[in-house]
């Protein structure tokens, strides 16, 4: 008996609408800054104001930083863990699970109360100490991703067997490190950057708190003044992020086409 | 001074035990198989003298040098997994110079080694493929080429065919043998395949539940199993249960007939129960002759195979199966008729320990 197709198509074409909807009448408003005509202007003067330029390279900074930290602190750990500990792997997944449930709000503030300028570490009395402290928190941010992403790809391959393999063929840790593992998660990881520099790009309550001339606090600052510029900035962002994710899934399928070949 | 000798090694997880009371000495050059079923501590052993375990106990010296505490990469030996272990980001050229990059042997040097290598398993062509475009008996030979390429002192395999099929396997398996006579280097082959450790080793340690069952030739282990274990995994054969009757002259009673051996019972008390091995091919239907053994049952099942017709003989107690070729002249017995079986008294080996 054929069954109907119209419910599914009925709720795929509302959540598309549901998307699509607020993205194309961002985008139209974006283009009306001119009266009477559609123009690229909006797009010209954000992409002119050399506000925009800082805080978007300083955000690329810092995600840049942030994934190079991230990936040299979570692939030894997700690769320890795989090869050692395996028995803390529910204790480990549910930690990195912590900043999906704790707001970026609190650990800001716990940043704040910890590394302010009378403590111990007195990383936000400086701004260089203050972008370490930004890179650390977008590390935590980012760290349910990049964990997941990372730990997918070492399933993925018999990370004991290789190990032990380089190990009997006299390879140190640093080699197998560098040489055997991270060259076979290198999709895993490009994945947990990609998603890395997906958050980072657009983060506003980290940066904004540790007050750091970010993307996110920009973009908040520019639509509390401006009308169409705001738009056009959005645009950009999510443009951004889904070249991000568009990454992604072409990694993901330059991968899936080896692994096919098996 | 033997090159590899392991002394009372064990093993302890908590409190299940491992390994335990494992002595060995192996030659220089000697193919030593570890044999036993999943779980008698084989593979253990083998990760142990790799370095992947530390012994909870004893002592590892391959020549001469004691290698407990050494880590895997400080022992020179060269490993082959079961599952290839081939590094996938690598060409086959590129795995099997890894370790010769890692010893920092010059450019000049390492090319011709791989090809050498290449040369060896009969791969030469194939050092641009990547490991997944290789076939699984590909891709092990070149994880053989791979271990062997830095000359280690000792080779381990661990049940390096078990993935393979049969066809592939039983090549394989020649070809392993060749080049270990070729190179001259010290083997251990650690399988779980009774057939591939006869066919194979110089020696064979018979293992079961952490410890040694037996070692020997494969000649001694599968004619002179010493333990009903030994007996029952190695080939197929036949278990009676027999009662001792003169120790001395080697006279057993098996279902209210005298059977002798060519020897002494050793260990044994007259009206000792023993259990007495006896391999199918030993035995023949008919031909009684003074210097065998007969023993008179009732054929209980023929089975015909093509070319071979296995027979089974049931007495009283005991069953003995036998294998004949077919004829066609001859046709197989039925089910029911009277049958006579004989074996020669050297044929039988009585196990150790009493039988219940």
């Amino acid at each position: 008996m054929k069954r109907s197709r119209l419910g599914p198509w009925l709720a795929m074409a509302i959540g598309t609408a549901y998307f699509l909807i607020p993205l194309i009448a961002t985008f139209e408003f974006s283009l009306r800054m001119k009266r009477g005509e559609y123009s690229l202007e909006a797009y010209r003067v954000v992409l002119a104001d050399p506000r925009f330029q800082a805080s978007f390279g300083y955000s690329t900074l810092i995600a840049i930083a942030t994934i190079l930290m991230g990936v040299l602190l979570i692939v030894p750990t997700a690769y320890w863990i795989e090869l050692k500990l395996r028995n803390l792997r529910p204790l480990v997944e549910f930690i990195t699970l912590l900043p999906l449930v704790i707001p970026a709000i609190v650990i800001v503030f716990g940043y704040l109360h910890t590394y302010n300028s009378s403590s111990w570490i007195p990383l936000i009395a400086t701004p260089r100490g203050t972008d370490l402290l930004l890179t650390f928190g977008y590390m935590t941010l980012a760290l349910p991703y990049m964990y997941r992403a990372v730990d997918t790809g070492l399933r993925s391959i018999d990370v004991r067997t290789l190990t032990e393999a380089a190990e009997s063929l006299g390879a140190g840790w640093g080699t197998i490190l560098f040489k055997v593992i991270f060259p076979n998660v290198r999709v895993a990881v490009l994945s947990g950057a990609f998603l890395t520099f997906a958050i980072v790009i657009g983060e506003f309550t980290l940066a904004s708190l540790l007050d750091r001339p970010a993307f996110g606090p920009y973009l908040q600052l520019v639509g509390a003044n401006r009308a169409y510029e705001p738009s056009a900035l959005a645009i950009v962002a999510f443009v951004v992020t889904w070249a991000c994710m568009g990454l992604i899934q072409i990694f993901g399928r330059d991968r899936r086409a080896t692994m096919a070949g098996r | 001074m033997k090159f590899l000798e392991i002394e009372n090694l064990r093993k302890v997880y908590g409190a299940q035990v491992g390994v335990q009371h494992f002595d060995i000495a192996v030659e220089r050059g000697e193919f030593i198989s570890f044999l036993g079923p999943s779980g008698c501590g084989k593979t253990t052993t083998l990760r142990m003298v790799a370095g992947f375990e530390q012994p909870s106990a004893g002592s590892i010296r391959i020549d001469g040098r004691d290698v407990v505490g050494l880590r895997p990469n400080q022992r020179n030996i060269g490993m082959v997994f079961q599952s290839y272990a081939l590094f996938p980001n690598m060409t086959v050229a590129q795995n099997v110079a890894f370790g010769l990059k890692i010893a920092k042997r010059p450019d000049a040097e390492i090319k011709p080694r791989v090809a050498e290598m290449l040369q060896m398993i009969k791969l030469p062509q194939l050092g641009d493929r990547f490991p997944y475009q290789l076939s699984g008996g590909q891709q092990q030979r070149v994880a053989l080429a791979r271990a062997l390429a830095g000359s280690p002192q000792l080779l381990l395999l661990d049940e390096p065919l078990s993935a393979l099929d049969a066809k592939i396997r039983a090549s394989l398996r020649s070809e392993i043998r060749d080049l270990q006579r070729k190179l001259g280097i010290t083997t251990i082959y650690v399988t779980h395949d009774q057939e591939e450790a006869l066919a194979m080793s110089d020696r064979i340690v018979v293992m079961s539940e952490g410890r040694i069952e037996q070692l020997g030739t494969p000649f001694e282990i599968y004619n002179r199993p010493r333990t009903r274990f030994v007996a029952s995994f190695v080939g197929t054969l036949n278990i009676l249960r027999g009662k001792v009757i003169d120790p001395a002259k080697g006279v057993v009673r098996v279902d209210e007939q005298d059977i002798r051996l060519d020897q002494q019972i050793p260990n044994a008390a007259p009206g000792e129960m023993r259990a007495i091995a006896l391999r199918p091919e030993a035995v023949t239907l008919g031909e009684t002759r003074p210097d065998r053994n007969a023993m008179k049952g009732t054929i209980e099942e023929v089975s015909f195979l093509g070319a071979i017709v296995r027979i089974k003989v049931r007495f009283k107690d005991n069953l003995i199966s036998l294998d004949t070729f077919n004829s066609s002249a001859s046709p197989p017995p039925r089910r029911g008729d009277s049958a006579t079986v004989t074996f020669a008294p050297a044929d039988l080996q009585v196990l150790e320990g009493v039988e219940g």
